[in-house]
């Protein structure tokens, strides 16, 4: 069942616009704000609210690449490997992040602290190699800079 | 030369908010429009021979004559902008907006009061969290001096402005994707025709305009389209905004005439190749372009002439690639994206992609087969056109221009079975 404060802020977003439809994505990230993932329970809570059958909400959740399907860690990395970031090195620090979290790429970490997703194209190009850690761009990626953060966030 | 588009942009500055762009001469060009028969900045817009930014370079007076008159219907029409900005290597438009909001929003009110759109949504990418910040509170700005709401300055012209966060998909900055996605679809393309400026966002009348090319209009509206010509270096008219990324010294993104050459950009503004680096080419704007290469530095970077020479600008962000870079495991990368990123929806794309990305890991790994490149030609020529959006048909544009250009570092994977350039390397398949 969504809670009065999920219900509140999903009302909030479709009150501008003129199809219930049009707010599925904005309804995905607040359940997803809220619960962390998207659960088969969230898509038949989100069912009557926006009109739309849960396998037809699940057609949207499914294609967007930040609305997650399955439970993540209580960080989430996005390591970008679009090409700005691949010529700067980005398979190194990928391969040092999975050794350093003992992790590979969609996992998350035994003690549910990290879960490390690529990405597509950051948009942060000049800083590459770059990622992205609960909504914050980390650029100019190096060994140090990464044990810097992952200990700061444990 | 004199900063226009980023003439608020000073570096250890914080963002430019109302008062500071008001101060600025900010929102008169807006003023000036209303006071102007949206018929007159059409014209203006069109004798400015302003092209869209986004990289398709399409003239933006012809999208906007194409939105069809104003009915009696009472029902609304929209104005989008898209700022999903997730071609890869390209971060012009966050550069733009994340230190001068205003300045796209008073592009986007000029461009809706033009087309007679009465609501916008500025289509934006979650990664984007500070632009999205900004843009929130100028809006709110906005509308507390009376720029958005009902009979702006007395006008008689009535405008909402929202901003839509994404979720996240490449397709989303294609324009038929982005509308569906606006309706809370999956980000599939639109068969076109009907073209969004006659059956849009909810079958209205919709024109969907890049964020660089927006912030174009104010300064087009004040100053003239005989003075944005002007400033032009070659065939096409304005000031762009260049980028590069890879081993440059100085990655980055700089407002520049239409027209610079790669080299100026490289040499003079990206500070040159890194130590131990040196140029061999440059996608010229993104991921679906084309390599320039090192004995082509000297023609001017615009729509036409690079177009002339089977280049494309695309966004203007070049994507290095230097001498100690493999180029068939630059293809693979790229082609990883596409495969990744295609919606699925046209089954060339969907399954082609993939193929190709296989073949080029293939190849990159040393398995490659004779064969193998003519297939990749083939791929080419059959995946691109045979689709309804352009995803697959830029997928292409670099790998065809590797195939050409490199030809002989494709070959070598064959003949000796490995890559010639992973020594050291990590190979991360």
């Amino acid at each position: 069942m969504l809670t009065e404060q999920e219900k509140q802020e999903i009302e909030e977003e479709l009150a501008h616009l003129p199809t219930r439809q049009a707010g599925c994505i904005d309804a995905l990230k607040v359940v997803q704000k809220h619960r962390g993932w998207v659960s088969d329970e969230a898509l038949d809570d989100l069912s009557p609210v926006l009109g739309m059958s849960p396998a037809e909400i699940d057609s949207v959740a499914t294609f967007y690449n930040l609305i997650f399907r399955k439970p993540v860690g209580k960080h989430v990395i996005l390591i970008c490997d679009s090409i700005s970031c691949w010529v700067m090195g980005e398979e190194s620090i990928l391969a040092y992040l999975q050794r350093k979290l003992g992790i590979k790429l969609g996992q998350t970490t035994a003690d549910g602290m990290f879960t490390l997703i690529p990405t597509v194209c950051l948009g942060h190009c000049e800083q590459a190699p770059v990622m992205m850690m609960d909504g914050d761009i980390i650029g100019n990626l190096t060994e140090e800079k990464i044990d810097q953060i992952l200990s700061g966030a444990r | 030369m004199e900063p226009i588009l980023t003439r608020n942009i000073v570096k250890g500055n914080g963002p430019t908010m109302l008062e500071a762009y008001e101060a600025n001469g900010g929102y008169s060009g807006f003023r000036k429009a209303l006071t102007m028969a949206p018929e007159d900045i059409l014209k203006i817009i069109s004798d400015s021979k302003l092209r869209g930014r986004g990289g398709a370079g399409f003239p933006t007076g012809f999208k906007w004559s194409a939105v069809i008159p104003i009915e009696q219907s009472g029902l609304p029409r929209y104005f989008c902008c898209n700022f999903d900005e997730m071609e890869p290597g390209t971060f012009k438009d966050r550069y733009l907006v994340e230190s001068d909001p205003h300045q796209l929003i008073e592009g986007m009110l000029i461009a809706s009061y033009t087309c007679r759109c009465n609501i916008g949504y500025i289509f934006i990418r979650d990664e984007y969290r500070r632009p999205i910040k900004l843009l929130r509170k100028a809006i709110a700005e906005a509308a507390g001096k009376g720029y958005t709401g009902k009979n702006i300055q007395g006008s008689g012209w009535d405008y909402e402005l929202y901003i839509h966060v994404s979720a996240g998909r490449y397709m989303c900055g294609e324009e038929t994707g982005l509308l569906n996605a606006l309706e809370g679809k999956r980000a599939n393309p639109r068969s076109k025709p009907p073209y969004p400026q006659t059956s849009g966002l909810w079958g209205r009348p919709t024109v969907v305009q890049n964020v660089e090319t927006l912030c174009c209009v104010p300064h087009i509206i004040e100053r003239g389209a005989e003075w944005f010509v002007s400033l032009g270096k070659a065939r096409d008219s304005g000031v762009k905004i260049y980028g590069a990324s890879g081993r440059v010294n100085n990655p980055g993104c700089w407002e520049l005439p239409m027209g610079t050459t790669m080299r100026e950009l490289i040499e003079e503004h990206a500070g040159g190749m890194q130590k131990g680096y040196s140029y061999r080419a440059a996608l010229t704007g993104g991921a679906s372009t084309m390599f320039l290469d090192a004995s082509q530095m000297d023609v001017p970077m615009d729509f036409d002439t690079l177009k002339a020479l089977g280049l494309a600008l695309g966004t203007g962000t070049a994507i290095v690639l230097d001498d100690k870079t493999c180029p068939v495991a630059m293809c693979r990368n790229l082609e990883m994206f596409y495969a990744r990123e295609s919606c699925g929806w046209c089954t060339p794309c969907r399954e082609g992609l993939p193929w190709v990305e296989q073949i080029l890991e293939s190849i990159e790994q040393g398995h490659g087969a004779p064969g193998d490149i003519e297939l990749l030609i083939d791929q080419a020529k059959y995946i691109g056109p045979n689709t309804y959006c352009a995803l697959a048909t830029g997928a292409m544009f670099p790998l065809e221009s590797a195939l050409t250009k490199f030809r002989e570092d494709f070959d070598e994977h064959i003949r000796s079975h490995k890559c010639p350039y992973s020594e050291g390397r990590i190979l991360n398949f």
